[in-house]
């Protein structure tokens, strides 16, 4: 126990309500968010002092299982859940029985036998967390659900933007690039929307879904609309998205020329983020992504305290377990 | 004409249907009378009919009307027993009113040649528990490229020919197959989708595709082929039928073409009918079809061209589908729900006793529409006519169980929900073939 520090009082976050999952934005609300923020803000002033571990998940199981391959989600989550001191183990498709035709179903049951607390998935099909949700009793995180979702990339980013910016409320914040494939994307638009941001979509019209404009934001295709806003936000133009005869755009080259986020279409002080991983010179300019105003080092960091304010939140925010065999009262 | 509907021998039932309201909108009749049956016949219509020996339904404060005709059915037979059978299916149909149903050839192997028309019509010969007619495919193996010997099919039985499930892509070979299905006076059945449109859709295109991140599949893919293949039914002057529509353009351009005198005939689903995209934020798999459900000015637009007899039949497009290959992420989710047994008690509680469609309406459009469209006996309640009627209970409120279907599969997008309207007994072809 000694390398364990009981928390201070004063880094303790607020008390959560109990709730299941973490899997879309849409099944939270503002106060979910703001309480979220705070608790990842606890848990960043913990990180800054010298021993960095704190009990609060002792003796949970935080299963990570990943169908898709990743390096800022997964070692975040690893650490996040290490860092409050919860056991982790980690399941990628390839080696494991996935690669032997496993269901889902049948992986999340097998997954469920060993009574995880949180089971974090990222798969290619969206409602994928739904169905573990389904045939487990664990909290599921959702990592990433084909195009459909990627709350925790959401949280991180409005961390982020708070860090630097010190608000959300009254932003305008661009998003730009493959918004159609882009899980970031939407849950992004939703996320700023219910903190009270202004957000334009900017891309070329193939790659802006039809009617995208009810989850609340604006929508262009004029590249030159990202100079009036005060964060610019770059999508990963998906190359293997990209397939060949699909004509989202002509060709990369000419994406890069129209929408391409460089130094001359922003204005000086301008935020600049990205999700990862960038493709330097397709949609984004390097001197862009290495100028001080990119904030992608700082989403990296933000990745790890939201992190563990989510897998806090669900746990200790949960009604505590009856222990079986415990005689039970009637009322 | 060869016959275009099977099923097994059985004797023609005695019985007196007492105290009923009796309600055929095509014959005009709704009344409180008894209808009784002799051998599988209707023999008499009247107030307090004698019943001699005859058995009894006592039918006080329910409906009885002429029994339904689904001209689209998937009974996964020959390749997927595990899914359906021609016995399960038809015995589903019975207990969803049914007196007559379609099944579709997209099966494995393609019914494309009339030596595996003739190995289901024995089936059925043996097994159907209600009559069952077979479409044949309008293309060899559905491939889009190669007639069928439709005059062999048809000689063979079959009812109708269609590609469904997918589309004949070639405009070319769409006029051949017009051009040469008139010589057998079959219906040719569309299943209209633009496949350069529509593909990797998983979903309507609109506002919840959006957001919920699902490649959109457009309306206009349905609709572009929907205008297509009736400019060419009018260029030939030849009939058709349209299958399964959810789009407000496709009942637009149905509704031009009917009145331009163009002989073509449409179907709306069940599910299109009650349900929206909406539905599909639940990520459920048992609302995973094709054509998807779409918007609500859609439904609507189904719901009026249902009304005004633009669209003239109600099909289930009963798919059924193996537990474990709907037991998956919405996206990796075949597509298709079944319909049979909870047709009926879907509209009735969704459209009917909302006061949104007339009760008339849909048991005619579940009926005669159908029968009509392919040219079938229509059902009537009518002395002389053979007895094909169903009994409905329209105050039984239930919840739908699992354990309750005949069907092999359990994809029905109403299990857990509680709905109105019960079939109570179904006679089809003079048989009693299910009470409950």
């Amino acid at each position: 126990m000694g390398d364990i520090h009981v928390m201070r009082e004063d880094l303790r976050p607020p008390e959560p309500p109990a709730r299941r999952h973490f899997i879309s934005i849409r099944d939270v609300g503002r106060d979910d968010l703001e309480r979220l923020l705070a608790t990842a803000r606890t848990f960043e002033r913990s990180l800054e002092r010298e021993v960095k571990k704190l009990p609060t998940l002792k003796g949970r199981l935080v299963i990570n299982v990943f169908y898709e391959s990743s390096t800022r989600t997964s070692s975040s989550f690893e650490l996040a859940a290490k860092r409050l001191s919860a056991d982790t183990m980690s399941i990628k498709s390839s080696g494991s029985s996935v690669d032997k035709g496993e269901s889902l179903k049948d992986t999340a049951l097998t997954l469920g036998a060993y009574d995880p607390d949180v089971i974090v998935i990222r798969h290619p099909q969206i409602g994928a967390p739904q169905l573990v949700a389904r045939v487990t009793d664990a909290h599921v995180v959702n990592a990433g659900d084909g195009k459909h979702q990627h709350p925790t990339q959401a949280l991180l980013d409005l961390y982020a933007i708070k860090q630097e910016l010190g608000r959300i409320d009254g932003l305008h914040v661009a998003i730009v690039g493959d918004v159609l494939h882009s899980r970031v994307a939407r849950s992004l638009v939703q996320a700023l929307a219910l903190m009270g941001a202004h957000v334009t979509l900017v891309a070329p019209p193939a790659l802006l879904p039809r009617e995208i404009e009810a989850m609340g934001c604006e929508t262009t295709t004029d590249i030159s609309a990202i100079a009036g806003a005060d964060v610019v936000y770059v999508l990963r133009m998906q190359r293997e998205r990209m397939q060949e005869g699909a004509n989202y755009v002509p060709s990369l080259r000419e994406y890069t020329a129209k929408w391409g986020v460089t130094p001359e279409r922003l204005r000086p002080g301008q935020k600049v983020m990205h999700p990862g991983p960038m493709n330097r010179g397709v949609e984004i300019d390097p001197r862009v992504a290495d100028h001080a105003d990119a904030l992608i080092e700082t989403q990296v960091r933000a990745g790890l305290v939201t992190r563990m304010a989510v897998l806090y939140d669900l746990l200790v925010g949960a009604p505590a377990p009856v222990p079986v065999g415990d005689p039970v009262e009637v009322a | 004409m060869a016959a275009m509907l099977f099923v097994k021998e059985g004797a023609g039932e005695n019985l007196v249907v007492r105290g009923a309201r009796v309600l055929d909108p095509a014959q005009g009749i709704d009344a409180t009378i008894d209808v009784r049956v002799d051998n599988g016949v209707i023999t008499a219509l009247g107030t307090d009919l004698d019943t001699n020996s005859h058995r009894v339904v006592d039918a006080d404060g329910l409906v009885v009307a002429p029994a339904f005709v689904d001209p689209h059915v998937h009974l996964r037979t020959p390749g997927r027993e595990d899914e359906e059978t021609i016995a399960s299916g038809t015995a589903a149909a019975a207990a969803g009113g049914y007196c007559a149903i379609l099944a579709m050839p997209n099966t494995d192997p393609v019914v494309d040649s009339a030596a595996s028309l003739r190995s289901l019509v024995d089936t059925a010969r043996r097994d159907a528990e209600i009559p069952v007619g077979f479409l044949a495919a309008i293309t060899k193996q559905q491939g889009g490229a190669e007639l069928t010997e439709m005059g062999e099919l048809a000689d063979a039985g079959a009812a109708g020919f269609s590609d469904d499930g997918v589309p004949v892509t070639s405009p070319g070979l769409m006029r051949r197959a017009l051009q040469y299905g008139s010589v057998m006076r079959r219906r040719i059945a569309l299943h209209c989708e633009e496949p350069t449109l529509s593909r990797g859709g998983q979903m309507h295109e609109g506002a919840v595709s959006a957001e919920l991140g699902f490649t959109g599949y457009p309306s206009v893919a349905e609709s572009v082929m929907v205008e297509r293949d009736l400019a060419l039914a009018a260029y030939e002057g030849q009939p058709l039928h349209l299958l399964h529509l959810s789009a407000w353009e496709s009942v637009q351009a149905l509704r031009r073409a009917r009145q331009a005198g163009i002989e073509a005939t449409g179907e709306v689903t069940p599910h299109h009918l009650c349900l929206t995209d909406e539905a599909v934020r639940s990520l459920d798999p048992n609302v995973k079809m094709n054509p998807p459900l779409r918007s609500e000015s859609d439904r609507a637009a189904l719901i009026e061209a249902l009304k005004d007899g633009t669209v003239t039949c109600i099909a289930t497009d009963h798919a059924p589908h193996a537990r474990h290959e709907k037991d998956v992420p919405f996206e990796a989710a075949p597509f298709g729900v079944t319909g049979l047994e909870t047709a009926f008690a879907a509209l009735y509680t969704h459209l009917v006793e909302p006061g949104i469609v007339p009760l008339a309406t849909v048991l005619e459009r579940m009926s005669t529409g159908p029968a009509r469209a392919y040219g079938l006996d229509e059902p009537r309640i009518a002395v002389g006519a053979a007895a094909s009627l169903v009994v409905l209970d329209l105050q039984a409120s239930y919840r739908i169980d699992e354990q309750a279907f005949r069907s092999r599969s359990v994809n029905s997008w109403l299990l857990g929900a509680t709905v109105k309207g019960r079939v109570r007994a179904t006679v089809a072809a003079g048989r009693l073939v299910y009470a409950a």
